[in-house]
Formats: structure tokens, C-alpha cells, sequence
């Protein structure tokens, strides 16, 4: 019986490629992997916002009216209400000027209870240190 | 022995990200590991049957054939990102499986490391 952590680190622009998406959608892919795996093992994913990363955590996305497609803000709150654990870089926030209030922290509109936390990128390099496996998105 | 789980996202041929993949696989399988290779996004392609070699084009069919017959090499593909990319079962590579994302989990837990090669 183990739990293993796994650290999504998303460091790539929304939209502009795939790869937060695929990276949101692998997370969220942890609800159902206990089907693969023995009793009691489980994976516990851990979602980091780093460098340009930050910018897919922005509020009011319209990417359904642009592209016809889910916002990557869809996704964010849904592992919100799954209860992921989602971390957004203080510094690089604070680089590009973005505050608190235009950020995705929290999934109270769809019923969820967890909200984002902004940390100092210390504090993502200790998850990045403790986790079993770490991906760069 | 152990295991390795490549996770790559990158296009097939406009990238050679994949090209680097299979040659990490190939080595770490003649060194007596299991590799799981997954992929998604645009790598799903790589597992697309009939694909056609060009001298100006990387080829992998023959080293993915070769690997998947040495029992030491899986490769599945993400099958909702297949489908989106208008590639259905019935295209797969023969030995290829096609599964959701928490499969990738899965192997990523059993896994003794994990790699996540090229973006796009």
C-alpha cells in the first residue's frame, strides 16, 4: 500500500500549445488511476503555476466564444473541486504584474471547497524535492 | 532491472524529440530495463500504422517493431488525443495499445524514474 506523488510543473503559456492542457487533463487523469493499480495504492498529484505558467490561471478565459473549446480555467476548477492541490508562484505573479484578484483561487461557482494557493517559489522547489516524480509542462 | 515510463508530447517527424524517445528506449532495453512509453498530444501519431519513410523524414516503424517484440517495451497511446487527431483504433500499430490518461499514471507509478520528453 503506497501513495505516490507526482508534481505537475506548467511553465508553458495557455493556448499557445497543448501542453498545460495535456498537463491539466493528466492531473485530473489521478481520480481514475486507482483502476490500474493494487488496493490501497493511490497517486496524489500536486499542480505548480511557475513562469509563464501563471498565465493559465487567469480569470474570465473565453476560449469556448474563440476556439470552441474548454478554458483552461475549466480545468483549473475542476481539480479544484476534485480537491488537487494547486500552487501558483508568488514571484512570477508579481513579475508580470498580476494580482491575486484576476486569478483563478478558488471553484466556488461549480461547488468546490479547495481553493489555490499562491506561494513563494520556495515552496514549489520543496514539493519539487519531495515528490516521486516530477513533469515539466 | 529497472523500469522506466517516457511520457512525450511532441509531433511526430516535425519534432525529433520522439526520435530521441525511442533511441533512450532501444538503449535502456539492450541494458535489460522495461520502458512504458506514452504518448499523447501529437505524439499519439507515432503508434499510426502506415506510416511511410523518406530519406528527408526520420523512420521509427522499425526500431518500435523491433522493441515491441523484445517483451521489454510497451507503447500506448492516449486514446482520447487519437481520437481527436481523427486516428482510430483500427489505425494502431500492431503491439501498440491505446489507453486512457490514468494508465500513464499507473505506469508512472510502478515506475523507477519517469521522463517527460519534448514539448511540441
Amino acid at each position: 500500500m503506497a501513495i505516490k506523488k507526482f508534481a505537475f510543473i506548467i511553465r508553458s503559456l495557455p493556448y499557445k500549445t497543448e501542453a498545460s492542457r495535456l498537463a491539466m487533463t493528466h492531473a485530473i487523469a489521478s481520480q481514475s488511476v486507482e483502476i490500474y493499480l493494487e488496493d490501497g495504492d493511490n497517486v496524489e498529484p500536486v499542480v505548480c503555476f511557475i513562469g509563464d505558467g501563471v498565465f493559465n490561471c487567469l480569470k474570465n478565459q473565453q476560449a469556448m466564444k474563440h476556439y470552441g473549446i474548454t478554458s483552461l480555467e475549466q480545468h483549473i476548477k475542476n481539480s479544484l473541486l476534485l480537491d488537487l492541490n494547486i500552487m501558483i508562484c508568488k514571484e512570477d505573479i508579481d513579475r508580470f504584474g498580476i494580482t491575486e484578484d484576476s486569478l483563478i483561487m478558488d471553484a466556488e461557482d461549480i461547488g468546490g471547497e479547495t481553493n489555490a494557493r499562491i506561494v513563494p517559489y520556495s515552496e514549489i522547489a520543496k514539493i519539487m524535492e519531495s515528490v516521486d516524480h516530477l513533469q515539466f509542462f | 532491472m529497472g523500469k522506466l515510463t517516457i511520457g512525450c508530447f511532441s509531433s511526430l517527424v516535425g519534432s525529433l524529440s520522439l526520435d530521441f524517445a525511442v533511441k533512450l528506449s532501444e538503449v535502456a532495453v539492450k541494458k535489460g530495463h522495461k520502458v512504458d512509453l506514452w504518448v499523447s498530444g501529437n505524439a499519439t501519431m507515432l503508434s499510426k500504422k502506415g506510416q511511410r519513410a523518406f530519406k528527408d523524414y526520420s523512420s521509427l516503424q522499425k526500431t518500435l517493431k523491433e522493441l515491441l517484440e523484445t517483451g521489454s517495451f510497451q507503447m500506448t497511446a492516449c486514446e482520447a488525443c487519437a481520437e481527436a487527431r481523427g486516428y482510430h483504433k483500427e489505425d494502431t500499430m500492431e503491439g501498440c495499445k491505446r489507453f486512457s490518461m490514468d494508465w500513464y499514471l499507473a505506469s508512472c507509478f510502478s515506475a523507477d524514474r519517469v521522463l517527460l520528453i519534448g514539448g511540441d
